[in-house]
């Protein structure tokens, strides 16, 4: 018999339970008897699904991450967020010009910025939301791209914002208008899709659908990667 | 000679022409300019409500930035941005108690602010320091019998703690037009305000201060009016076209920003500039007078 798992306290939405050791929040909810439907879901760290709100024993600072990443500590408190209430403006996108007046129009709230830096304390990602959300604030729709690129949309930036700004839908704005209009073209890409469209890739994908799932993985993992 | 330099959103938005002509009147001048790798939204007026330290925060964030290039001085083009940064060292300065409130608040920045670290710099000021000789020097066009009209507004002369010059009668900006060999308009509303914010909600004061301000430099002869503050600029500009269409008989005059004029009779490439976004086109006046 293996030895057994060190214990340690945590306070789940005020209440005592004891966790393995070495736990993320998420293992330690649902090893404290909770059925997780909202709040998960890749348990991988991309999704952004379980985002949370915790204190570890002995810091004033209430901390933001996600339940699937974050370890629980002896003495911390936790709750999790299912859910972000967030304004989400509907456009269509190819009638929008890259620059400071869509923003003004779609997302006025920008505009509310203090600077306080509340949400790059909350993001788990390490992202400089200020900074993009500075970035938006001139226009600067390219820096603002390229700042949230890693935003996996978890909301805590929004929970947190005392200007009541979504930031994370405002960036996905910046990333689609940079997409749109502002990235350079790939002249490869149309290339590749004229190939696709004249079949080109048939028999290999066909191959790779009768393949055994090893050799998928033997193929994959021994692949050749070109850097540029 | 190097400095940092902090743009304000306007400037990379609303207010090209007065980027593009003042670096390029800078770097002929062998100043060189450093923007600040990150920099922040200034909050655009100075909060008077100094008990909400929140919206205190925003020009703090930049002046820490801007300490932290190791560089003193820090150059602010657009005139809104120079009086925010300006006042909020003073704010920092002098106030202790606040002072340690938002260095306890801004616990993820290595660096604190405290003052003096920092100098923030307007662009008439630091062609002053430059040397209005080496200005002279490096002016190359003469243009022919141009009557200039200097336009303060507010921002660079109040409140007078953080005032570049005399809030009552200036005359940096006329020096340096007389430096560059122009002659200089003397009219009643040069330090007056042009209206500032009221264009949002009451465009009617603007229209009014706009008849005054620019039909007392017509009055006095002037050929053009030059600023440096963006809202002044747009209140200036764009509001003659409302009142032209209400009014037939009003006599329009071209705005420019000063360093738009500095980069033309330097003889530096009109083509820096983009003519096409003057509500009232300076073109016609600027090619009589032999600028273009």
């Amino acid at each position: 018999m293996s030895e057994m798992q060190k214990l340690v306290k945590v306070f789940i939405m005020g209440e005592a339970y004891e966790v393995p050791e070495g736990s993320t929040i998420i293992m330690a909810m649902e090893y404290a008897g909770f059925q997780m439907k909202r709040g998960v879901g890749c348990r991988e760290g991309f999704c952004g699904a379980c985002a949370t709100v915790y204190r570890e024993k002995g810091d004033y600072k209430l901390k933001g991450g996600l339940a699937c990443q974050t370890v629980v500590s002896d003495g911390m408190m936790l709750a999790q967020i299912p859910f972000v209430p967030a304004e989400k403006p509907v456009y269509d996108i190819s009638e929008l010009t890259p620059d400071v007046d869509t923003i003004k129009i779609l997302f006025p709230t920008v505009f509310r910025c203090v600077a306080c830096n509340t949400c790059t304390k909350a993001c788990p990602q390490e992202i400089k939301v200020m900074d993009y959300v500075q970035a938006l604030k001139r226009g600067d729709i390219a820096k603002a791209a390229d700042l949230s690129f890693d935003c996996i949309r978890c909301g805590l930036c929004a929970l947190r914002c005392p200007a009541e700004i979504v930031q994370y839908n405002a960036a996905t704005l910046a990333q689609r208008l940079y997409g749109r209009y502002l990235n350079k073209k790939s002249p490869e890409l149309d290339e590749r899709i004229d190939e696709i469209e004249e079949g080109k890739y048939e028999n290999d994908l066909e191959e790779l659908i009768k393949m055994p799932r090893e050799e998928i993985t033997r193929r994959y993992y021994s692949r050749e990667i070109k850097l540029k | 000679m190097e400095l940092s330099y902090y743009p304000g959103c306007t400037l990379k938005a609303n207010a090209k022409n007065f980027e593009t002509s003042a670096l390029a009147i800078l770097q002929h001048l062998d100043v060189t300019v450093k923007e600040l790798e990150d920099w922040y939204c200034c909050g655009v007026c100075f909060s008077q409500t100094q008990d909400n330290l929140m919206q205190q925060i925003a020009p703090v964030r930049t002046l820490v930035k801007a300490k932290e290039s190791n560089r003193r001085q820090l150059l602010a083009l657009c005139t809104m941005c120079f009086n925010t940064l300006k006042r909020a060292i003073e704010f920092i300065k002098n106030d202790k108690e606040k002072r340690d409130t938002i260095h306890q608040f801004m616990d993820r920045e290595d660096t604190k602010f405290y003052g003096d670290e920092v100098e923030v710099i307007d662009i008439l000021t630091l062609i002053r320091q430059i040397g209005l000789d080496k200005l002279k020097a490096a002016i190359v066009k003469k243009a022919v019998d141009l009557k200039v009209a200097s336009y303060y507004g507010c921002m660079l002369l109040r409140p007078q703690e953080i005032a570049i010059d005399s809030p009552d009668d200036p005359v940096i900006m006329e020096e340096i037009i007389t430096h560059a060999g122009c002659e200089n308009v003397y009219f009643p509303f040069r330090t007056e305000c042009c209206g500032s914010y009221q264009i949002v909600s009451e465009p009617e004061i603007v229209r009014e201060r706009a008849r005054k301000i620019v039909g007392s430099a017509v009055k006095n002869g002037a050929d053009l009016m030059v600023m440096l503050c963006p809202l002044c600029y747009y209140n200036l500009d764009e509001v003659q076209r409302d009142i032209q269409e209400e009014d037939a008989t009003f006599q329009p005059l071209p705005v420019l920003y000063f360093t738009q004029l500095l980069a033309l009779l330097m003889g530096l490439k009109p083509d820096l500039q983009d003519f096409r976004l003057h509500a009232i086109d300076p073109r016609p006046v600027l090619k009589r007078k032999g600028l273009l």
